[in-house]
């Protein structure tokens, strides 16, 4: 099985090579576009599988022995975040047909984005930090691209501001993995965890402190903590609503990943500074993002501080440190993933219909389009956390992990937190669908390709649904994880053979 | 039970489409459901009243320590009665009140959507399912209060009434994950079992009072009462059925069933007695300024919840007897009365009392049904009202003074409420004219309030079967042990008679003065009250945010670069210092000459770069800090990289030279401040990473892996340049990556080179 490790990662790549190919001839290429997310999620869902039935994966890629190769490794992290990753991937593949427009296709739209899915599946798969950064290149290029495709002035002006800090991140990524390697003079993580856990004079110590808060600088300009989130908001309300939905769900997941990954195999020495450090950057990046949120006029706009708030409970169960901590935020982050990229895909309807993002151009959907009201309220209303939707059980697992820690002032802003998103959700619904329309705006668009639109929001509302009433299975799935993540002996054990 | 309680949710699937295939019949057919629960609870009043709990439990989520599990008891079957009976009225009347309008499906889904949520909180034998369908109440009465919503007033009210009660939601969440702390489980056959030490933990009483903030908010307890008078945007069947028959207690109803749990903590008699007191009073003295009768039902409606709060915080076994009879009276006769407010609004247009009166003779039956609710909300015998009101009385009694004296105070002000609606409507000379000539109302909105009103009359005069049957033992689990029932119409010559007599002569003298009494009391309450307080902290949010979104996010990429690299600096560089992490050699032996001189030349092409404003320059002099750094690569033996770097550096420049070839030269823009400050910025991070990779050099805890790859390059990997064996081989799968890359990199440059530009608009 562990040959396939790399599944995840040749299918993108194949298929957005075929579709440059059949670039010129838009039937085929889509049926490729789609054909290959349907066969990415079928990997990702049997390499979950895999792992949840044999434990953890690896595949030393070229057959060289870690650390000296590059090792590929699948735990339950990685398979259920790939598994929530490529499910979106798939959804967003039959939204795109929709809803991207042929120029766009006829200018690679489908490879930029199977690539973009190849860095994802990247970096949630390697093994080695290195790798990581080159994953973490490609998803930036791709995404670069793909933002801004179209070349409106709003686009480029985000995709510059995007570009700039996120090339910032790269370079704090780089010079932490250069003077990392200094160091150590390596870079397979279980090897890295290795050694690093063996360093015990404080000097050493201290420079290892400073690299990896040099990563948590990176990974956290990648996942847009505060006060680092500045390039987010700036950029995500600019591209097409599939583009941003796309981003949203993976973008800033995998910023996510990175620190869990690094926070509990590496630089496990000292979770008073940096695990305590991440829980109170978590307390602003939850409040400013969802201050934010309602701030906000535009409907997209709404949703992109929102990423922000949310990852800041995903990072507050890692700064928890515990094993139910990092279950909530693993929990939390799938939950998201499916939730919010729900959330951009309604706005994609919503814009097509009424032709605005502004709130106070919108209205009245309640009446005309009242599949899509329904529809927006399963994911809105997860995401405020009401039972029996996914959120609720998200958020019920980080607060209980919270003051099981006796973190009683995080978990309290996560509850009150609670109570903006709702508001900010139901200023949506107030203003989109309740309010009657402006009477001088022009009658709604015509919807074609109906079931294009309105198909994937619907599969992932039941995603959204069944993560809920499903609580269990997903939730002891997470748990698990979060225990692998705790004793990080497992994963080195499986990586080095042998010879830890 | 979980069949019962779920079916409403199958049932509101089917509402849409039974009101299209049969728009006059839904109503009734729909109806039908709720009946049929009804029926089914009332089987169950025999082995519960025998003292028999049922219990039904499916594991949910046990590792976050979640039930799906229901628990009945008599309290439990008390309020099943209520819901699924006035469930089924409601969806009658609704039907009659909302004949012909287009979304008339989407309110029965809800209504029945909400019977289910209502079923759920009552039933459930887990706090996190009560807890579950709680915020489902809370969501279909958002949809339900917002059903006009064309109406700014009814989205507006909606969400208050969304946002104070969700915001109670989230407090009462958090006490129940502190109480699952404390106890160990939620489950409440377990906690109603486990010991009194419970008590003692520590988190006891903040779970307490977080759930109990819950409750407050969702019974309309003060400061939070006035979303309930706002909700009166909504429909009148949703008013009658959620707004005062049952949604409203349920925060009452969470009150009783955790008493036994919660309730000797020193925290619960004065928090929650004290709340209901005052929530008691406040609801009374609003209520005398009303003149919408809706308004008016609402006030006194707080003004009841506020006395059942009180009497679930004195929690004396006759109080909480009382608690139970006057919850059912309150339920019957104020369900008739909203329906009797909706149907006088529906047949005249208008709710306000100063523009009605005497409508008993266009309307008969409506006001047949009135006076019997309203004489039960006067406490006339032989009524059942009467018979709760007693109860109270005597409940108060037995507390003190002040209850008493409170209780007796807002009773006289309900005396004068139920007159209003019962008398002054139907009976009084007409005080103005109704916006339409009124017209008996159909039979569909008769018989809701005919059916609850007979009911009351009923009961009061067959109090003893319905004490047995259903109300001693719904007390009976509250009190911990069984009670003998007693209700009755006729105690004899008692005290408390001449108390009743005389509360309902001092409401009829305030009836008497309505008109100065209104007058008075809207002018003594216009000003302060926590609906203000609300609607400023409502502005204030958005206000806070707003300032606080254009403080971070205010739009420009040198800002937000400072601020990034800042924040990098700062926190690397406080680690650094407070671990003694730095390393720095305190000289450069060694250098030679010509590494000297790269630097500075480096150094100097690095600052013509920044300062030049000639965009060609700027370029050339990058390409210097390049071929320097190549240099050194070629210095310290490393000639396939410094070759790269050449071809890349050249290529680049070349490159650059063209792009720009044709654009004007750098303009300033900013200040000399700002560059000062972006100086400072750039130079404490470039300080920092020099900082960094010095003492980097000096410590090397763990020998490098590389000298394996000069080792198995040739015999292993067969190649002799073990940089090409790295980059082809042993890490050949970062360079398939990086092929990505650059393949991105060219479609990009061609995509943003060829896309047509698009006008803008």
């Amino acid at each position: 099985m562990s040959r396939w490790l790399v599944a995840p990662i040749l299918i993108p790549m194949l298929t957005g090579v075929l579709c440059l190919l059949a670039v010129r001839r838009p039937r085929l290429n889509r049926w490729i576009s789609v054909t290959g997310a349907a066969l990415e999620l079928a990997a990702a869902v049997a390499l979950l599988a895999a792992v949840r039935s044999q434990g953890t994966l690896v595949l030393q890629v070229g057959g060289w022995p870690a650390p000296f190769g590059i090792t590929l490794v699948a735990d339950l992290l990685s398979a259920f975040l790939l598994a929530a990753a490529c499910l979106l991937a798939f959804t967003l593949s039959i939204y795109s047909l929709a809803s991207i427009g042929a120029q766009l296709e006829s200018f690679a739209y489908h490879t930029l984005y199977h690539f973009l899915i190849m860095g994802v599946s990247g970096a949630f798969l390697t093994g080695d930090l290195f790798n990581l950064y080159v994953w973490f290149e490609v998803m930036l290029m791709a995404s670069f691209v793909l933002m801004a495709l179209g070349g409106e002035r709003g686009q480029m002006e985000g995709a510059i501001k995007y570009v700039t800090l996120n090339l910032l991140a790269s370079a704090f990524f780089l010079a932490a993995l250069g003077i990392l390697y200094g160091l150590v003079g390596t870079l397979n993580l279980a090897d890295l965890a290795v050694k690093i856990g063996g360093v015990t004079e404080r000097q050493p110590q201290g420079m290892l402190m400073a690299v990896a808060l040099l990563l948590l600088v990176a990974f956290g300009i990648k996942s847009a903590v505060f006060p680092l989130f500045f390039w987010l908001p700036a950029s995500y309300h600019t591209p097409p609503a599939a583009v941003s939905a796309l981003f949203s769900g993976l973008l800033t997941k995998v910023g996510v990943y990175s620190l869990i990954r690094v926070f509990t195999i590496l630089f496990v020495q000292n979770p008073d500074l940096t695990h305590n450090l991440i829980l109170w950057i978590s307390i602003p990046t939850m409040v400013t993002g969802v201050l934010g949120a309602v701030a906000q006029n535009q409907f997209r706009r709404v949703l992109s501080f929102h990423i922000i708030s949310q990852i800041g409970y995903m990072i507050l169960g890692l700064g928890l440190f515990t094993p139910l901590g990092l279950a909530g935020a693993i929990y939390f982050t799938a939950h998201n993933m499916i939730a919010k990229t729900n959330l951009f895909l309604v706005s994609g309807v919503v814009e097509r219909l009424q032709g605005s993002q502004w709130l106070s151009r919108l209205g009245g959907l309640y009446v005309t389009q009242p599949l899509l009201a329904g529809l927006f309220l399963v994911p809105a209303l997860s995401l405020a956390g009401l039972p029996p939707l996914s959120g609720f059980f998200a958020k019920l697992s980080l607060i209980q992990a919270s003051f099981d820690a006796r973190q009683y002032l995080a978990g309290g802003v996560a509850v009150a937190v609670s109570l903006f998103t709702l508001l900010s959700m139901m200023k949506l619904w107030n203003e989109a669908f309740w309010k009657p329309r402006a009477e001088d705006a022009p009658a709604d668009a015509e919807l074609p390709d109906r079931a294009r639109w309105l198909v994937p929001i619907a599969l992932l509302s039941l995603v959204t649904l069944a993560m809920g009433l499903g609580a269990n299975w997903f939730y002891s799935l997470a748990l698990d994880a979060g225990h692998q993540l705790m004793n990080p002996n497992n994963y080195i054990l499986a990586v080095m053979g042998g010879q830890p | 039970m979980s069949i019962t309680v779920l079916s409403g949710l199958a049932g509101s699937l089917l509402a849409a489409p039974l009101q299209r295939t049969a728009p006059r019949r839904a109503g009734w057919l729909l109806a039908l459901l709720p009946l049929g629960l009804f029926i089914y609870f009332l089987t169950l009043l025999g082995p519960v009243s025998a003292g028999r709990t049922l219990v039904e439990t499916l594991p949910w989520a046990p590792g976050l320590g979640v039930e799906f599990s229901f628990y009945l008891d008599g309290l439990g079957l008390l309020m099943a009665l209520l819901v699924s009976g006035i469930g089924a009225l409601v969806l009658v009347y609704a039907g009659g009140y909302l004949e012909g309008h287009p979304q008339l499906g989407r309110m029965y889904a809800f209504l029945l959507v909400f019977m289910s949520a209502m079923l759920g909180v009552v039933l459930s034998g887990h706090l996190l399912t009560t807890f579950l369908f709680w915020e489902l109440t809370s969501i279909s009465s958002f949809l339900l209060i917002g059903f006009d919503h064309k109406d700014e007033t009814s989205r507006k009210s909606a969400l208050q009434a969304l946002l104070v009660t969700g915001g109670g939601g989230l407090a009462m969440l958090a006490g129940l994950v502190l109480l699952n702390q404390a106890a160990g489980t939620l489950s409440i056959p377990a906690l109603l079992a486990s010991s009194p030490d419970l008590l003692k933990h520590p988190l006891a009483g903040p779970a307490a009072a977080l759930i109990l903030l819950g409750a407050f908010t969702k019974s309309a307890q003060f400061p939070f009462h006035f979303w309930l008078p706002n909700a009166m945007a909504a429909p009148t069947p949703v008013s009658a059925y959620l707004h005062s028959a049952t949604m409203v207690k349920a925060g009452v109803f969470l009150i009783l069933r955790l008493g036994p749990v919660l309730g000797d903590h020193p925290l619960w008699t004065p928090l929650v007695s004290l709340t209901g007191a005052v929530t008691l009073l406040l609801g009374a003295w609003m209520a005398l300024s009303q003149t919408d009768l809706k308004r008016l039902l609402a006030y006194s409606t707080v003004s009841m919840l506020g006395l059942l709060t009180l009497l679930g915080g004195l929690r004396t076994p006759l109080a909480l007897e009382a608690a139970v009879v006057f919850l059912f009276a309150h339920a019957l006769y104020k369900g008739a009365l909203f329906m009797v407010a909706g149907a006088v609004d529906h047949e005249t247009g208008t709710r306000d009392v100063t523009r009605l009166g005497g409508l008993a003779r266009r309307m008969p039956q409506t006001a047949a049904a009135a006076l019997p609710a309203g004489l039960s909300m006067a406490a006339l015998p032989p009524l059942f009202g009467f018979i709760a009101k007693e109860v109270v009385y005597e409940a108060a009694l037995e507390s003190g003074l002040f209850a008493f004296a409170a209780v007796f105070a807002a009773s006289a002000v309900t005396v004068f409420a139920a007159a209003v609606i019962a008398v002054e409507v139907f009976w009084a000379r007409p005080a103005g004219s109704p916006p339409r000539e009124p017209h008996e109302a159909p039979l569909a909105l008769r018989l809701g309030p005919l059916v609850l009103a007979g009911l009351g009359l009923l009961a009061g005069l067959l109090p003893g079967p319905l004490d047995r049957a259903l109300l001693s033992p719904a007390a009976a689990g509250l009190v911990g042990h069984p009670l003998q029932p007693g209700l009755a119409l006729w105690h004899g010559l008692t005290p408390l008679l001449a108390y009743s007599a005389l509360t309902f002569a001092a409401g009829a003298l305030l009836y008497l003065a309505r008109r100065p009494l209104r007058r008075l009391a809207a002018a003594l309450t216009a000003g302060f009250g926590p609906d203000r307080l609300y609607d400023l902290a409502y502005a204030g949010v958005f206000r806070l945010a707003a300032w606080q979104t254009g403080l971070l996010q205010h739009g420009t990429l040198r800002y937000y670069l400072n601020l990034t690299v800042l924040a990098a600096t700062g926190l690397v560089g406080t680690v650094l210092l407070l671990y003694g992490g730095l390393n720095m050699p305190a000289a450069f032996p060694g250098a030679t000459f010509y590494e000297v001189l790269i630097a500075a030349l480096i150094l100097l092409a690095a600052g013509f770069a920044i300062t030049t404003r000639s965009r060609l320059g700027a370029v050339a002099a990058l390409g210097v800090v390049g071929y320097g750094v190549a240099a050194i690569f070629l210095l310290f033996g490393a000639p396939d990289l410094a070759m790269t770097q050449f071809l890349i550096e050249s290529l680049t420049v070349i490159l650059f030279v063209l792009a720009f070839y044709h654009l004007p030269d750098f303009e300033r823009f900013s200040s000399r401040r700002t560059r000062l400050r972006d100086m400072l910025v750039a130079m404490l991070a470039g300080v920092l990473m020099t900082v960094l990779t010095l003492s980097a050099v000096g410590i090397q805890i763990f020998p490098t892996i590389s000298s394996y790859y000069a080792q198995a390059a040739l015999p292993e990997a067969h190649g002799r340049n073990i940089t090409n064996v790295i980059l082809v081989d042993f890490r050949g799968f970062d360079t398939l990556g990086e092929n990505v890359v650059l393949a991105l990199a060219a479609i990009g440059v061609f995509a943003l080179l060829k896309f047509p530009k698009r006008r803008q608009p």
